[in-house]
């Protein structure tokens, strides 16, 4: 159970230790190995009455102390393994000084054992025990964290799965819990701290003069107009690898956690991305994946052979590795600044090559809100731009090569023609000059193909595509009626496309396939197929200078209205991200689906990454209770991303 | 399944035919809006309708369509003149950027001047999307090609109101109304967007190498509050070693934060030197400009009378992600001559100063730099008559800090 290393552990990571120096000045840190591989399985606990004790421990990542909260002695928590159709009793035992929580991430339980402070209960006091108490009623992959101040980042979370009470339609031979998460040794409030004080303190990797000399990175005249907008396009991650070390189940790069596999197999990876921070690229190189499972819930199975996750997502995957080789699993940082290492391999000790970082991205025009506007054909002259006016440079962070010209015939998703309504202020004689082969396509600017990606019921969002007054001001509450103006709003996307098609940042050149929203189709039809009574907009805003983020420009700590809705009502919601970072939403108590054109099979989730100068649309059912509803990177929530959604019956609802 | 299967081996055929491709004109597309744009033939629709619904029997299997995807190498530029008009990265697809393909595509850019023409009888103008390979768009709803109704969230929403919040929380049923009340503010509101933070910052503290005796001099900021309401205690000054401190200042000062950037303080200043001190009432604004200048401006009145001004300029330069480079102004302004003080009216004083620091730790980050002081006007007609220096270049060694 402890994951304080017996006796003979300690000695072979002396020895490796030691091997690992001789060829430290050749490998990277993170491949520097401190152990052959640790093919140890997660602690595991199942029942119908469990125990969890939450307490302050010390936990060995890759050879180094570290102060943690584990429970039951283990980081991650252990794997609580369910079936459905059961009864569950949690006690959790806080021996802690301090209050504690549980939150079943992906769960659906009543809502008063949902484990939010403040919103279902009012938390797990120190040095006492709280029991919890539900029926089971889903399957699949989930995860349970502390919805307590900063505790989730010093390992407060854990793995649950949940077999189904029917046969699986998954087939596998084996499987494997892959719990990737993010950990500093030094205290998460430094790190908050650190953030409020000097957003950009974590980021190394930021453009300087050097790199600008070198040819690296944006060109001068882009980071002068990036410059006047306030803007760093290197601001991918907040927290990154220079204060984080990655783990894999608890353990470090170099500790390489090993799963094993015998050479054919079908193995089923329960990927959960339990960071606090970090959205994860992950891959295996030399062996695809094929996804079978999204937030714990099947979808019919796509080859990929990477995929982006934020935190709190989780994907199922199978691999079937062919060969009597190692493998390496990679959960590499968004922003390159790190990775996650894990080894896949038909006996423990074995490791496979691990390939360096990749060159980090850049946030690009898409990625700050104008993914609406055809830059390449715009005539500048005729346009208000406002801050980045004339920047015909500056266009160049658009990414052409993404689009891939010329190379496959890959899927449009959601093009959707007919939603095409290029705005009221679209004249006949705007749409005359339409001329897309040259630069001179200025009254037809807005014109965008990619916009034509919106799904199919949100051609609204094209309204901002007035031909004739077209403003392109990065802060102009008119794109945005719902948002409260103040210095909490650092940007207003002035025209944000529907990105769930897109892999994810930093993803749309790497060579193979990539996962997206759109390849995800639910196996089961949707058990809830009506349409929307109506829409909810609701906007992701946040001020990079100050550290504050919020909905709609106001911070939970603000008492912002709840998000209102009736028990059993169909309402789509739409997130608008007005910030030049992704933030993956999660509501509590329900399973949304996506809009992306997939009808009555659309993917259903509990947290989805919305990109940033993106919009995501879902469809919920309201389930009666008061719920939390927040972005899941731990020190956005701390910082005020987070509301209360307020599920009443129609008689007890408020006229 | 067998059919699917048969349906994706199909789509390449289709696609490297611009015969079939043909039928995807844009006249298909009754809700693509485009005032203006004048489609005179519907005709030709009716009879490419059986070769769109193809297609559209394989979106509701999606993962054929990466299927498809990789089954489709043998799709050339010659067979299809919009080959490179990949529709994959269209999300944000830029029509300018395809001038990249140009040799390959005779109607590279997309060119839209022609679409009034499209859709008219002319089998060329059809062609000029014959590339458009709508038949790999699972997502792609084309009224004309699904006849069935939408489904699940492929559906509008309609516009019914939204129930109001109602007042109470559910959970006081359960726990207790006390509780839960003590848990909104404590473990809510607090923790989320509530706290309070705090910094001390001295951009300046250092020693100055100059001719005349070496001195030292400090700029230094500390703030607690929230992320609007903050009070501010800002204090600089200088001296040379060995003889009396020249200047000295203290501020306390009330700081709201106007907008993403920009606060406006005010409080009050007080002169601890030079002799006789002084007391100010003072109003500025402190913030970050466009570029990434750091800017702070204030205006000061004296308890007699007098009206002081000052502004002040930084820009950190990242050399590397370890060294940054700043250069920095400072500028103080007087509105009369303040004989007392030693003070004359118009620019008083000007400082420049270019540091070099490194941020091993970006909270302890030494720097060395210069730094260029020089007197103005009658406030160095002072000074001279007081037989003191009125500027000069020093070098100086310190340590940007803040906790």
């Amino acid at each position: 159970m402890s994951r304080v290393l017996d006796r003979r552990q300690m000695l072979r990571g002396a020895g490796l230790a030691g091997g690992g120096l001789a060829l430290s000045a050749y490998m990277p840190a993170w491949a520097q190995p401190v152990s052959a591989g640790i093919a140890k399985p997660l602690p595991t606990v199942s029942g119908a009455d469990i125990t969890l004790k939450v307490a302050h421990q010390m936990m060995m990542i890759d050879g180094r102390q570290s102060h943690a909260i584990g429970i039951n002695g283990t980081v991650p928590a252990p794997l609580i393994r369910l079936r459905e159709g059961q009864n569950v009793r949690l006690h959790v035992v806080n021996e802690l000084d301090e209050e504690t929580s549980i939150h079943w991430h992906g769960l659906l339980v009543p809502f008063q054992m949902d484990g939010v402070p403040g919103i279902a209960f009012p938390g797990i006091p120190a040095r006492s025990t709280f029991t919890y108490e539900f029926p089971i009623i889903q399957s699949g992959t989930y995860w349970y964290h502390s919805h307590s101040g900063l505790q989730e980042q010093e390992g407060h979370y854990g793995p649950i799965l949940i077999d189904p009470k029917n046969p699986d339609p998954v087939q596998f031979d084996r499987e494997h819990v892959v719990v990737l998460s993010d950990h500093s040794f030094h205290h998460p409030h430094y790190l908050f701290d650190r953030l409020k004080k000097e957003s950009g303190y974590f980021n190394r990797q930021r453009q300087t003069l050097a790199g600008l000399l070198n040819g690296k990175d944006q060109s001068l005249k882009e980071r002068l107009e990036w410059g006047k907008m306030r803007m760093d396009p290197a601001d991918v991650a907040d927290v990154t690898g220079s204060v984080y070390t990655y783990l894999v189940n608890g353990y470090g790069p170099k500790d390489n956690w090993t799963a094993l596999f015998k050479p054919g197999e079908r193995v089923r990876l329960r990927f959960i991305n339990a960071s606090s921070m970090t959205t994860f690229n992950v891959r295996i190189p030399g062996l695809p994946m094929t996804i079978v499972a999204a937030d714990g819930l099947n979808v019919r199975p796509v080859e990929i052979d990477e995929f982006q996750f934020g935190p709190a997502e989780t994907y199922d995957a199978i691999v079937t590795p062919p060969d009597l080789r190692a493998y390496t699993l990679v959960g590499e940082s968004v922003d390159r600044s790190g990775m996650a290492r894990a080894t896949l391999a038909p006996r423990e000790g074995m490791a496979a090559e691990v390939p360096p970082l990749r060159k980090r991205p850049l946030a690009t025009m898409k990625d700050m809100g104008m993914g609406g506007m055809d830059h390449g054909t715009m005539d500048h002259g005729a346009m208000n731009h406002g801050a980045i006016s004339g920047a015909a440079g500056s266009m160049a962070g658009m990414d052409h090569a993404a689009m891939g010209h010329g190379t496959s015939t890959d899927t449009m998703p959601g093009m959707d023609h007919s939603q095409m309504n290029h705005g009221a202020g679209a004249a006949a004689s705007g749409m005359a000059g339409m001329d897309h082969g040259q630069a001179q396509g200025g009254a037809m600017a807005g014109m965008d193909h990619g916009s034509g990606a919106m799904p199919a019921t949100n051609g609204d969002q094209m309204a901002g595509m007035d031909m004739g007054g077209m403003s392109h001001s990065m802060r102009d509450f008119s794109n945005a009626p719902e948002v409260k103006k103040g210095p909490g709003v650092q940007t207003i996307s002035p025209m944000p496309v529907d990105r769930t098609g897109d892999p994810g940042q930093g993803l749309e050149n790497v060579g193979h396939r990539v996962l997206t929203y759109r390849d995800l189709m639910a196996l089961d039809r949707n058990p809830d197929t009506r349409a929307p009574e109506r829409e909810i907009k609701l906007h992701l805003t946040g001020n990079m200078e100050r550290y504050m983020w919020g909905f709609d420009g106001e911070k939970l700590s603000e008492n912002p209205d709840p998000i209102t809705l009736l028990h059993g009502e169909r309402v789509r919601v739409t997130l608008i991200n007005d910030t030049m970072m992704g933030h993956p939403i999660h509501i509590h108590g329900h399973f949304f689906e996506l809009v992306t054109g997939k009808g009555d099979h659309a993917p259903r989730k509990h947290t989805v990454m919305v990109q940033p100068g993106g919009t995501v649309s879902w469809d919920v059912t309201g389930e009666e209770g008061d719920w939390a509803f927040h972005c899941h990177m731990l020190y956005h929530m701390h910082a005020g991303m987070m509301r209360v959604v307020q599920v009443r019956k129609a008689g007890e609802a408020a006229a | 399944m067998i059919r699917a299967l048969l349906l994706a081996g199909l789509a390449p055929l289709c696609l490297a035919a611009p015969a079939f491709a043909q039928s995807m004109d844009h006249s298909m597309m009754p809700g693509m809006k485009m005032p203006g744009m004048t489609m005179p033939a519907k005709k030709p629709a009716a009879k490419a309708k059986p070769t769109a619904k193809k297609p559209a029997i394989k979106r509701k299997a999606p993962v054929r369509s990466t299927a498809a995807r990789r089954t489709q190498p043998a799709r050339t530029p010659d067979a299809d003149p919009h080959a490179g008009h990949d529709m994959s990265g269209m999300q944000g697809m830029d029509m300018g950027g395809q001038q990249a393909t140009p040799a390959q595509d005779p109607h590279t850019g997309h060119d839209m001047s022609a679409m009034p023409g499209m859709g008219a009888s002319t089998g060329a103008a059809q062609d000029a999307h014959a590339g458009h390979d709508m038949s790999a768009m699972p997502g792609m709803a084309m009224p004309g090609d699904q006849p069935a109704a939408k489904v699940g969230t492929d559906l509008p929403p309609g516009n019914k109101p939204a129930p109001a919040p109602a007042g109470d929380h559910l959970a006081d049923r359960f726990w207790g109304a006390d509780a839960m009340a003590n848990s909104r503010e404590n473990d809510l509101r607090r923790e989320h967007g509530g706290m309070t933070v705090y910094q001390i910052l001295f951009n300046l503290a250092e020693y100055q190498a100059r001719k005349g005796g070496d001195g030292y001099r400090w700029d230094g900021e500390a703030w607690i509050g929230g992320d609007i309401n903050r009070f501010t205690l800002k204090t600089e000054g200088e001296g040379t070693f060995g003889k009396p401190l020249e200047q000295a200042e203290v501020q306390a000062l009330y700081s709201r934060a106007l907008d993403p950037y920009w606060n406006l303080q005010a409080g009050v200043r007080h002169d601890l030197k030079p002799n006789p001190s002084r007391t100010y009432a003072t109003v500025g604004i402190e913030g970050l400009a466009p570029g990434w200048f750091e800017v702070e401006g204030a205006l000061f009145l004296s308890d007699k009378g007098g009206v002081l001004g000052r502004a002040e300029g930084y820009y950190d330069q990242r050399i590397t992600n370890w060294f940054v480079l700043q250069p920095r102004v400072e500028a103080n302004f007087s509105a009369q001559d303040v004989p007392e003080t030693g003070t004359g009216s118009g620019l008083t004083d000007l400082e420049a100063g270019l540091r070099l620091r490194y941020e091993g730790r970006r909270e302890f980050a030494p720097y060395i730099g210069v730094s260029w002081e020089r007197q103005f006007g009658d406030t160095a007609r002072f000074t001279r008559a007081r037989g003191d220096n009125t500027g000069g270049f020093s070098f100086v060694a310190g340590v940007r800090t803040w906790f």
